[in-house]
């Protein structure tokens, strides 16, 4: 019972580490800020999360799951606000450069909007 | 195994602090540094359960906090110069 | 009065977790104590910014089931920009979108902005009465939440209007 948990909680950690490291490669690889964002999206989702679950499987019945627990809340909580406020700013800023669009779209957005 | 995950956390952190030093725009650097914080809480927690030291889960979770005020307080700061009163408001308020 | 009985309540809860002292009644003062000064501090602030009418709740108790099926498209779409990352060609078409949230409520139209942020892929970048704009990484995405499903689900978790 002891080894499952163990490797269950190994398993986790690894993935966890596999998706913040491709969260991580893709704030180096995406060609502007706000397709970075995304890439950085991974790191706080499921990045955090199963890092977070792999130590919980260590911690068993204790406080110190209940602040793995906490912890895990405050970042889903404040990862997206933090997200939006920054690309409010971005888009606010008018020294900011525009977002990348695909050239194969309207630039903005109301023809899909309409379909 | 803690190890290779304090590792790979590692090798992330230095990537993101590629990208902040790198970031073309300020936002870009901004945004670096708060995934380096979220980093960091994990980091710590992983580091916490290494040496057996629970309480370094405090530690993280008040990382967790002051990362996120600290992502806040630095875009207000660039975005209006200060810590942003309202604008049509004098620039302290007076009826404290 | 009950609200600040409850946040006192809340806090020593959480007072409690985060110290684990359950038996040393010094330190239990001292949490008693600091609770007190946080709910006082809290109820004068609140005569600066009043906030009750907004944080009376409006989500009823569905969301215990908005939840898992948050999560399961949280790791869907981590999987999906993950894919994208590492693939050499890098197939992203990065869209902006305008969508309109059918929630009444700002507190609905606020988890709908959070859940669609959450989702890696999707970003919120605008949110006022009607209007929602979201950056999307890929098409994809756009286009599925231009079908409205988890539009659908929050305005269900809303209650119905008094």
């Amino acid at each position: 019972m002891n080894g499952l948990i163990d490797g269950l909680s190994g398993l986790a950690l690894l993935a966890g580490v596999f998706f913040m490291l491709v969260g991580s490669a893709g704030l180096l690889r995406m060609p502007d800020f706000y397709t970075r964002m995304h890439a950085a999206g991974i790191t706080d989702t499921l990045g955090a999360g199963l890092v977070l679950l792999g130590l919980m499987l260590q911690g068993g019945w204790t406080l110190v799951t209940v602040k793995l627990l906490l912890i895990l809340a405050f970042l889903w909580l404040t990862s997206p606000t933090a997200s939006h406020a920054l690309v409010r700013a971005a888009l606010s800023d008018p020294g900011n450069p525009r977002p990348l669009l695909h050239p194969h779209l309207p630039s903005s957005s109301t023809e899909i909007t309409a379909r | 195994m803690f190890a290779a995950a304090a590792l790979g956390i590692l090798i992330c952190m230095v990537l993101a602090m590629a990208r902040a030093l790198l970031g073309p725009t300020v936002y870009d650097r901004i945004m670096a540094v708060n995934a380096f914080g979220t980093k960091t809480v994990l980091i710590i927690a992983v580091l916490g359960f290494m040496s057996g030291r629970p309480d370094f889960m405090d530690i993280a979770l008040v990382y967790a906090l002051i990362n996120f005020i600290g992502t806040i307080a630095v875009l207000k700061f660039i975005r209006y110069g200060d810590m942003g009163w309202p604008r049509n408001a004098p620039d302290e308020p007076d009826d404290l | 009065m009950l609200r600040a009985l409850g946040l006192w309540l809340v806090c020593f809860g959480l007072w409690l977790l985060l110290s684990g002292y359950f038996d040393v009644p010094l330190l239990l003062t001292f949490g008693v104590l600091s609770c007190t000064l946080v709910v006082f501090i809290a109820w004068r602030v609140e005569k600066l910014d009043p906030e009750e009418q907004r944080l009376r709740p409006k989500i009823g108790p569905q969301i215990i089931l908005y939840w898992p099926w948050l999560l399961w498209q949280i790791v869907l779409a981590n999987l999906d920009v993950a894919k994208r990352i590492l693939n050499p060609q890098l197939p992203i078409s990065p869209t902006m979108i305008t969508l309109k949230p059918t929630q009444h409520s700002e507190m609905g139209r606020v988890i709908y902005a959070n859940s669609i942020t959450l989702t890696p892929g999707t970003v919120t970048t605008f949110l006022s009465e009607g209007v929602l704009e979201v950056h999307a990484l890929t098409r994809e995405a756009a286009e599925s939440l231009l079908e409205g499903d988890m539009d659908r689900r929050v305005a269900a978790l809303e209650r119905r209007k008094t």
